[in-house]
């Protein structure tokens, strides 16, 4: 019973310190996003600001800066990228004969896999609290108008969205992990993987000014769905930004969240049987 | 079934392949508690095989196996938590501690924290990694990795120690070092499951060897047993008469071959030389021939591995 309940720790712990542990990828790994925001999110904003003039602003709508308006996507991109990479170091675990121990141990593959989640949840959680703060830094008008009690049903909001988002594209990487055996393939695929995700989705740009074929995957596209739900839970139901009104429903929010929620516990599951069927050896 | 409570390891009809490849063929062996068992093999007889389905990283495909009494097909976890293992290739995280490789191993087996750290020191005391607790894995010498991943295996204080190929790599004295550990853990109680390339750590060593051979065991005994059952023991002797002597050793039952000299004969015997030199000496003295030296030379393992898999075990 013992296992049930400290199984999946013995994982978390080791992955946590190897998050610290490595000073540069830490720094980096928070660097990254907050650089991006800095440069193209200013850059942007200046542009967006000259060609759409004063005209911009829709009368009775709560108008927010481009800066705004990306910072809840470049905080949905960020948290693609590290989890999608976040399999990584799984494949060099399977490479270098770490997971033979802990594949020929009592733990609980399940264990195995919650373990690495959550520690992949928790890491998400640091990263996109951390261009969150930076975001308010440069400007950006989250939560404008909340009240306390708001703002705190709006960040953990914000951290589930996170959450369930987190381990369903972790749980990616680690199927394509232990299906995969060189680092060059891994890093091949999450490549291909990230790029058309990033791009058809709502990040970068309201979808409403998408090609039908573009905007239609875009509306499956799991980022599009976290991204809707972290701009729901820091900027609000009903805004305009870059000249184009959004308007979210509670329900529309909720199926985005259940859509997230079911998609990490396909993926969760899908890993599971892989990983029980992997001969490491 | 287990009718013999003595043996922690059972094999019964063990089989396994990869599609088309027979890996291992029916093989059956037990080993007793407490002692140190070598499975010896040339490359690719079908030995890490074996060892994977034994410690549960490959499925079991055919035959039956008991590991400390639980069914290894159908308890698993059980026989998890019954052996402790030492893999072939080194298996360390190198951007862990010392002690922190110990203490994540006794997570995974859900060992309670004071008892784990209690373990630890005790453990790094045995292996002399006292001083390194802290050190990260990418700092240390080869031969401390290899002592590491022995006091990890023994974390749990298993009942049953799989080390495959232990002291590959190392040094001689180092080697040496490993196998004061091994043994004083071995006279703990800890059965040792043991593949290695090194003859003579074999047969120092182990009680019990199993010589595997294209998938198959084609040998099985106490180093002794097996040397001794080539039948090829050399008896070298010094006579006042080689000459006559050979005449009258010829007729001696069990005796294959004897080559000559006017300084000394080796004699080849056909069965155990330890009974037939005895008989080879009072035939002599019943002939007047006074014996002046006499040097039995028992078989190598190297020679009884040779004569039943018709190679040499290369490292």
């Amino acid at each position: 019973m013992k296992i049930m309940k400290f199984g999946f720790f013995a994982v978390y712990k080791r992955d946590m310190r190897r998050f610290f542990r490595f000073k540069h990828q830490l720094l980096s790994s928070f660097l990254q996003p907050i650089l991006w925001l800095g440069f193209f999110g200013l850059a942007m904003a200046g542009n967006f600001d000259r060609i759409l003039g004063q005209n911009s602003n829709i009368p009775g709508v709560f108008e927010v800066s481009y800066l705004t308006f990306m910072c809840a996507g470049i905080i949905g991109a960020t948290i693609l990228f590290t989890n999608v990479y976040g399999g990584f170091f799984l494949l060099f675990d399977k490479n270098w004969g770490i997971l033979r121990e802990i594949m020929a141990s009592p733990l609980p593959r399940r264990d195995l896999i919650i373990g690495i989640a959550s520690a992949a949840v928790t890491k998400s959680w640091f990263q996109s609290l951390i261009i969150l703060i930076f975001g308010l830094v440069l400007g950006v008008t989250f939560y404008a108008g909340m009240s306390p009690v708001r703002i705190l049903f709006s960040i953990i909001g914000f951290l589930l969205f996170v959450a369930a988002f987190a381990v369903a594209f972790l749980c990616i990487s680690l199927t394509i992990a232990l299906k995969i055996d060189s680092p060059e393939g891994f890093q091949g695929i999450s490549t291909l993987l990230t790029m058309p995700l990033f791009f058809l989705s709502n990040s970068l740009y309201p979808l409403e000014g998408l090609p039908p074929i573009m905007e239609a995957i875009a509306l499956v596209n799991p980022l599009t769905h976290l991204i809707t739900g972290i701009r729901y839970c820091t900027i609000g139901d009903h805004f305009s930004a870059i000249g184009m009104e959004v308007h979210y429903f509670p329900v529309d929010i909720l199926i985005s969240f259940i859509y997230l929620a079911c998609f990490a516990g396909v993926m969760f599951f899908i890993t599971l049987r892989t990983i029980e069927k992997a001969e490491i050896t | 079934m287990s009718s013999d409570t003595q043996d922690i390891l059972q094999v019964e009809h063990l089989s396994h392949d990869y599609g088309e490849v027979k890996a291992v063929r029916d093989i059956s062996f037990s080993v007793q508690k407490g002692t140190i068992f070598s499975f010896l093999g040339p490359n690719g007889a079908g030995k890490s095989t074996a060892i994977n389905v034994l410690i549960t990283l490959l499925p079991i495909q055919k035959g039956e196996v008991f590991v400390a009494g639980f069914n290894l097909r159908t308890q698993r976890e059980q026989v998890r938590k019954s052996i402790g293992i030492v893999f072939q290739e080194i298996t360390l995280d190198r951007d862990m501690t010392v002690r922190e490789t110990l203490e994540f191993h006794g997570d995974l087996y859900a060992l309670d924290n004071n008892l784990s750290s209690q373990r630890i020191q005790e453990l790094l005391s045995l292996v002399e990694l006292e001083d390194k607790a802290s050190s990260y894995i990418k700092k240390l010498s080869g031969g401390m990795k290899r002592r590491l991943e022995i006091a990890r295996g023994l974390m749990t204080r298993p009942k049953l120690l799989f080390l495959d190929e232990p002291t590959i790599g190392l040094d001689p004295q180092t080697r040496r070092k490993t196998w004061e550990y091994l043994r004083s853990v071995n006279a703990e109680g800890t059965t040792i499951f043991l593949t290695t390339h090194y003859m003579d750590e074999a047969d120092e060593f182990s009680d019990q060897i199993a010589i595997i051979d294209h998938g198959k065991i084609i040998a099985t005994g106490t180093p002794e047993n097996l040397k001794n059952s080539l039948g090829e023991d050399i008896l070298y002797l010094e006579t006042s008469d080689n000459r006559a002597a050979e005449q009258i050793l010829m007729r001696i039952p069990g005796v294959k071959e004897i080559k000559c000299t006017d300084r000394r004969m080796s004699l080849l015997s056909g069965t155990d030389g330890t009974h037939l030199l005895p008989h080879v000496i009072s035939m002599l003295a019943g002939n007047n021939i006074s014996v002046h030296s006499v040097n039995l030379k028992k078989p190598t393992l190297d020679d009884v591995f040779m004569h039943y898999t018709g190679k040499e075990l290369r490292e």
